[in-house]
């Protein structure tokens, strides 16, 4: 069993306005050395796979079909053994 | 002229629309649940608003896999003439019959208010290219939490000069990239919206250009 845990945010070039409200609060705390915050969202799937290889290819196929949209997000994957 | 519109768990526009274009224009109008596929002969699929499947992981995420869409996409692939409007704007874009995606409001609320729109037939090739009207503009409610328009700089630039943006906002009131309220596709055959003409269509609630887009687009 694979634990595959996923972390997606909106790109860079797409305004993030939750990241910015986060970020003016900060600001407003006197958390003066944060310069950028971007809100994004985890998903976690458990994997029944053969290896770790294809456990990343099987979840790089799920994000690439539904869990992401490549055209306003990107994401990054670990893949761990259970 | 035969209708077909698609209803998702959490749809809630279907009716709205469907009474529409049944009691306005004359059609036959047939619902159609996500897990069955559309028929053949249809003059128009219409993807309604609402929240498909709650609207969980992203507006119109789940929707693109349900049997219903996938015959949407192979009748739109054929030159099919589908309208989505709100949730069924997202569900194409989601989908890939329309460019881009929409995104969280800029002002982070949900937005309930008559919006006015532009009619922009700035291209003769683009999706007003037989429209003989004077009026160039139209008041249309949104109601959205995930209006904002976003898609690359290339791709604004190709919906601009082929004449692809059908409707955009004046005084944008979601942060949508060029002020865009509804996109067509190449073809002029898939339109987009966040905007609800269906909730413009009798004077009784207030507004009533819906007509004005309805008249030109089921003729056209």
């Amino acid at each position: 069993m694979y634990l595959a845990k996923i972390n997606i945010t909106l790109k860079e070039s797409v305004l993030d306005p939750q990241g910015q409200t986060v970020l003016r609060t900060l600001q407003g705390m006197s958390e003066q050395t944060v310069q950028d915050v971007r809100v994004g969202k985890y998903v976690e799937m458990k994997l029944q796979a053969d290896s770790t290889e294809s456990a990343q290819e099987i979840a790089t196929r799920i994000c690439d079909k539904l869990l992401v949209n490549s055209v306003i997000e990107s994401y990054h994957l670990e893949i761990a053994k259970l | 002229m035969k209708v077909a519109i698609i209803t998702f768990p959490g749809s809630n526009c279907d009716k709205d629309i469907g009474t529409v274009i049944e009691e306005s224009y004359n059609a036959n109008v047939s619902y159609i649940w996500h897990k069955d596929s559309i028929s053949s002969g249809l003059d128009l699929v219409v993807i309604p608003g609402g929240f498909s499947y709650g609207d969980y992981l992203r507006c119109g995420a789940m929707a693109k896999f349900s049997p219903a869409m996938e015959s949407v996409v192979s009748f739109a692939k054929k030159g099919g003439k589908v309208l989505g409007i709100c949730n069924g704007f997202q569900i194409l874009t989601e989908a890939g019959l329309l460019p881009g995606a929409l995104v969280n409001n800029i002002g982070l609320k949900y937005i309930c208010k008559d919006q006015d729109l532009i009619i922009t037939k700035n291209d003769s090739k683009g999706f007003w290219k037989n429209y003989n009207q004077t009026i160039d503009s139209v008041s249309f409610p949104i109601a959205h939490g995930e209006g904002r328009y976003h898609a690359d700089p290339e791709t604004i630039k190709e919906l601009e000069s082929e004449g692809r943006i059908v409707l955009k906002y004046k005084n944008n009131p979601n942060g949508s990239i060029a002020d865009i309220a509804g996109i067509s596709s190449a073809n002029g055959k898939v339109v987009g919206m966040m905007p609800h003409p269906e909730r413009a269509m009798n004077p009784y609630t207030g507004l009533f250009d819906g007509k004005i887009f309805f008249d030109y687009f089921l003729a056209n």
